[in-house]
């Protein structure tokens, strides 16, 4: 009865326990909804507006629209540099699940080069934002297009991306000029507005590339747009355009570059044309040239090895990092320092045995001519490039009041306007000598510097800018090379002061001479100076190599060559108007009127004759070569 | 016969005192729990449109299986409590035969060992069937003993219990098995367990914690250590947790509009429609969203005990009570990971979710409680 009792269950009791639980339940379940609610409401109201600057930091992503790069073209509008679509591969790590294994199948796929790798892993790091793309490779071909398309599924976060890319068309002639453009470096991106430069991968590194960066690179604009998760762009919502680099027109003629390129004919050296009104660069010529369009992408190792070994040394512009010995060019100038300072008159005559000898001293200068010219006076002089007249001359004159001189004319100083790393050249003094040397100057030394020797150092852009003033009559025009940005024309600001003689007149004697050394009986240059059909004028130069450099190496025959004179020869026409100066050097060719007289004289007679075909020709010339490149 | 079973016969058969029985009772559907859950489904599906990116396929996935699980509630509405009293132990130990068979040749999916496949026919995970079968055998066990019960008796529950519980949380399947275990807890709670038995099993729980994590499968450990801290892996494990925060506190009062939540459409946020999808109604909808979500679930818990507390026999109580209560917990833990307040379980939020086992079971549950409602024996006035 007892343990049956148990068993009996207490239905009131039961119905009792049961609602106060039930009761006690719904009072737990009001207040752990009431725990949700309170974690809501801290989400939604308290916290609301650091998780909408989250939400919209996921979706929203900023990209760059990298600017379009001005075009180069020449005086005439002919193409000098241009951009062409190439495709790019890049990538954006942040979307890579494993690097290494994403490089390593790239490269299969692409079938490059295992080390090539290592490479990509290298240019992976180089961005400047977090989920920015980074460029790995340029130029992809269409099979490499096709076979990343193909397996695109495995590569996510690996772009194929349409861009264009810097492409200069007759490389070898314009290479110096327009320098080139290329990778930016980190270096480079340090220094970089980072929103500018943000889309942009390549940057200007040397020539009128460097020198107007700012202008041809324009303004990057921007695009706000929607991805999703994976990173995929859904929509614009909001973008500024990039503002397009400027166009610049050179003032190098391309059929005039094409021509003087031509006559260098490979040889070293370098022609260098100016329009003495206006100081525009029509032609600035180093050779040999080079392929600039391998820098753009990066260029290899192996070519670059190759330039860098080259004895030719085509990496070196000489039109203005060539310093040379200006040689007897300088006679015309050194004849005017000598009027100007009162050391010499017109028609007062030295006496040439064939050699100079320093008061006191028994050391013989000798005349080019070894037999001497006999009495001469500046006239003739300058014709037939007497040494001793300038040896006296420059021995009065002093080596300060010379440099002095010089100075006026441009020598020993950077005069040009807009040409990326132009060098100075050297103009010696007393002072430079005891600063560089720590020495006195020796008159011994003046004599050189007298012939354009010695100490005396000048870039061919600064003889032909030295003739461009003669020419002028003193009057100073900057040399440049852009003629025109955006439609404007450049008038560079006057660098230095205008030359004013005590006689005007002096100049008229100055372009005779200069005249007869191309038409006179005794001119240095007259056997490029028959048929004239303008009045030319121009000064034969000779410069003699004295040394080897040390780390050029021995070698019986190419000593031999190395140690020729340079042939130098400046010259303006037609003397009454002048429409160009310029200077040619040809590196070891040996005497300057027998073999850089007769360049100088195709160039002005294609500049100057309007029925000479020559310009045309070299013009149609670059086009058929541009026909053969496309091919 | 035993005195209780026959005293429930007598109940189903007193016809003899009789009312008029209103036409819901006679096709044995509460009109307000039926309303309250229609309004729920048809909540979930809009949702579910915006969160499956505006698949219209899949809404209709949805309705399909919404059209089986209320079947199977209606179905279930039929059945006399009597007749699902009777079933209990079957349905039981058929439930834990399941398990067994999954433990030894289970599907695996998901990486883990859950689904049972007779090929060609169903392919279902026994621990869903478990969920109704656990309250309905530790209720009918309860049923035949006096309350609240004493201690031999709690340890039978305890076997009852810890036997399925233990072979689903090898599944592994800690949320499941945690919602299995509380639907046994809630019967004992609610069967009168006393507060001194409660305290101490509390303590005995927080004992059996280090137990419990030195069990735990790596990734199962990795997402508590994520809950603790979910910036220590962003990209990793911790952005579930960290995109569904920022869905919904981005939300912010009102809400973003309708398929217009970034976060859910430009898929920021992982298993948007499935376990996840309440932080897209935040998203969306907001506060407000939440809000009144969170007030139509509230009344359907009411709805519930009330059930159970009209409930007439102890077998009815304690199954309804369970069945609501566990409920509760299922949106608890659902809203309380997706917000950020508890570790990431696989708990999706109950008929809202995209996925058909979960929602069959809890509207067959429902139709549970509809029948022990509208089979009751009607009192004289």
């Amino acid at each position: 009865m007892r343990k049956r009792r148990e068993t009996l269950k207490d239905t009131e009791q039961e119905v009792r326990v049961f609602r106060n639980r039930s009761l006690l339940a719904a009072l737990v379940v009001v207040l752990m909804t009431g725990g949700l609610v309170a974690r809501l409401v801290y989400l939604q109201v308290v916290q609301h507006d650091i998780y909408i600057t989250r939400s919209d930091k996921n979706r929203v992503r900023v990209e760059p629209l990298p600017p379009t790069r001005g075009l180069l073209l020449d005086r005439n509008g002919m193409l000098l540099a241009e951009n062409r679509p190439t495709y790019n591969l890049t990538i954006v790590p942040e979307r890579v699940d494993d690097l290494e294994e994403t490089l390593g199948l790239l490269v299969d796929i692409l079938g490059l080069p295992e080390d090539q790798a290592r490479v990509f892993k290298e240019r992976s790091r180089q961005r400047q934002r977090p989920f920015q793309p980074a460029l790995l490779m340029s130029e992809l071909n269409e099979k490499q297009i096709a076979k990343l398309a193909i397996n695109r599924y495995r590569l996510p976060g690996i772009e194929v991306e349409a861009q264009l890319l810097r492409y200069y068309p007759d490389t070898d002639i314009m290479s110096h000029v327009i320098g080139y453009v290329g990778r930016i470096n980190a270096e480079e991106l340090a220094s970089l507005d980072k929103g500018d430069y943000a889309g942009t991968h390549f940057i200007g590194k040397t020539g009128v590339e460097k020198e107007y960066e700012a202008v041809l690179h324009g303004e990057a604009g921007l695009r706000k747009v929607e991805t999703n998760a994976r990173g995929r762009v859904l929509r614009e919502l909001g973008r500024t355009d990039p503002e397009p680099g400027k166009d610049i027109v050179l003032t190098i003629d391309k059929r005039l570059q094409k021509l003087a390129y031509q006559l260098l004919d490979g040889r070293r050296g370098s022609i260098v044309a100016i329009e003495p009104a206006t100081g525009e660069i029509l032609a600035m010529v180093s050779s040999p040239g080079f392929d600039s369009n391998l820098f753009v992408t990066g260029i290899s190792y192996k070519d670059y090895r190759g330039l860098q070994n080259d004895p030719d040394l085509p990496l070196y512009n000489r039109a203005i990092r060539g310093q040379y010995p200006p040689a007897s060019t300088v006679k015309p100038y050194m004849a005017l320092a000598g009027l100007e300072n009162g050391v010499i008159t017109p028609k007062e005559t030295v006496y040439d045995p064939g050699y100079y000898k320093l008061p006191g001293f028994e050391r013989r200068y000798h005349n080019w001519l070894r037999w001497g010219h006999g009495r001469v006076d500046m006239h003739r002089a300058i014709v037939v490039s007497n040494d001793t007249y300038f040896y006296n001359l420059a021995h009065d004159l002093g080596i300060d009041r010379l440099a002095e001189f010089m100075h006026r004319f441009g020598f020993g100083e950077e005069t040009s306007a807009d040409v990326y790393g132009a060098a100075s050249g050297l103009m010696p003094s007393s002072e430079w000598k005891r600063e560089r040397h720590g020495q006195v100057w020796f008159p011994g030394e003046t004599l050189s510097v007298g012939i354009g020797q010695g100490y005396w150092l000048a870039t061919p852009l600064q003889m032909a800018t030295a003739m461009s003033v003669l020419a002028n009559r003193g009057e100073w025009v900057t040399p440049h090379l852009a003629k025109r940005v955006d439609g404007e024309t450049i008038t560079p600001p006057k660098l230095k002061e205008d030359i004013e003689l005590s006689n005007e007149r002096w100049w008229n004697l100055i372009d005779s001479a200069l005249e007869d050394v191309m038409t006179g009986s005794e001119g240095t240059a007259r056997r490029s100076g028959q048929d004239l059909a303008y009045r030319m004028a121009g000064k034969s130069g000779t410069a003699q190599v004295f040394t080897l450099s040390n780390d050029e190496r021995y070698n019986a025959a190419e000593l031999e060559e190395r140690l020729h004179d340079h042939a130098l020869f400046t010259a303006f026409a037609p003397i009454e108007n002048p429409q160009i100066a310029l200077a040619v050097i040809i590196e070891n060719a040996g005497g300057g009127s027998s073999h850089a007289a007769p360049l100088a004289r195709q160039i002005l007679d294609a500049w100057l004759l309007p029925d000479d075909e020559r310009l045309d020709e070299a013009g149609a010339a670059t086009e058929e070569h541009e026909i053969h490149e496309t091919e | 016969m035993k005195p209780n079973e026959s005293a429930l016969l007598q109940a189903s058969r007193g016809r003899a005192i009789k009312r008029r029985r209103s036409v819901w009772e006679r096709i044995h559907i509460d009109p307000w729990l039926l309303g309250l859950l229609l309004v729920l489904l048809a909540s979930g599906l809009v949702v579910l449109y915006s969160a499956s990116g505006q698949r219209l396929a899949v809404v209709e996935g949805q309705v399909m299986r919404f059209g089986v699980a209320l079947s199977a509630m209606v179905v279930l509405a039929q059945l006399s409590p009597i007749t699902l009293y009777r079933w209990s132990l079957p349905l039981y130990l058929a439930g834990l035969a399941m398990l067994v068979a999954v433990e030894i040749m289970g599907d695996i999916g998901m990486g883990a060992q859950r689904w049972l496949v007779i090929p060609g026919v169903v392919r279902f995970q026994p621990s869903e069937l478990m969920k109704l079968a656990m309250p309905m055998m530790v209720a009918a066990y309860l049923h035949r003993r006096p309350l609240p019960p004493g201690l031999k008796d709690i340890l039978i529950c305890a076997v009852i219990l810890a036997v399925p519980v233990v072979l689903i949380a090898k599944q592994p399947d800690l949320g499941t098995s945690l919602l299995v275990a509380s639907a046994a807890v809630f019967v004992l709670l609610m069967a009168g367990l006393s507060w001194r038995l409660i305290g101490c099993l509390a303590v005995l729980a927080a004992a059996a914690l280090p137990l419990l994590w030195l069990n735990m499968h790596a990734y199962q450990r990795q997402r508590v250590l994520t809950f603790l801290n979910p910036e220590s892996d962003p990209l990793g494990a911790g952005w579930n947790i960290i995109q569904s925060t920022t869905a919904i506190g981005s939300g912010g009062i009102g809400g973003k509009g309708w398929t217009q939540g970034t976060q859910s459409q430009l898929e920021f946020l992982p298993e948007r429609h499935t376990d996840f999808i309440v932080a897209v109604l935040g998203e969306e909808f907001g506060l407000v969203g939440m809000l009144l979500i969170l007030v139509l679930y509230l009344m359907i818990v009411m709805r519930g005990l009330i059930i159970a507390n009209r409930a007439q026999d102890t077998y009815g109580r304690l199954v309804a009570g369970s069945i609501t209560l566990t409920f509760f917990i299922y949106l608890f833990v659902n809203v309380g990971m997706v917000s950020g307040i508890l570790p990431v379980v696989g708990v999706p939020l109950p008929l809202v979710s995209f996925g058909g086992t979960s929602s069959v079971t809890l509207l067959a549950g429902f139709g549970i409680l509809m029948s022990i409602h509208s089979h009751r024996r009607l009192l004289p006035r």
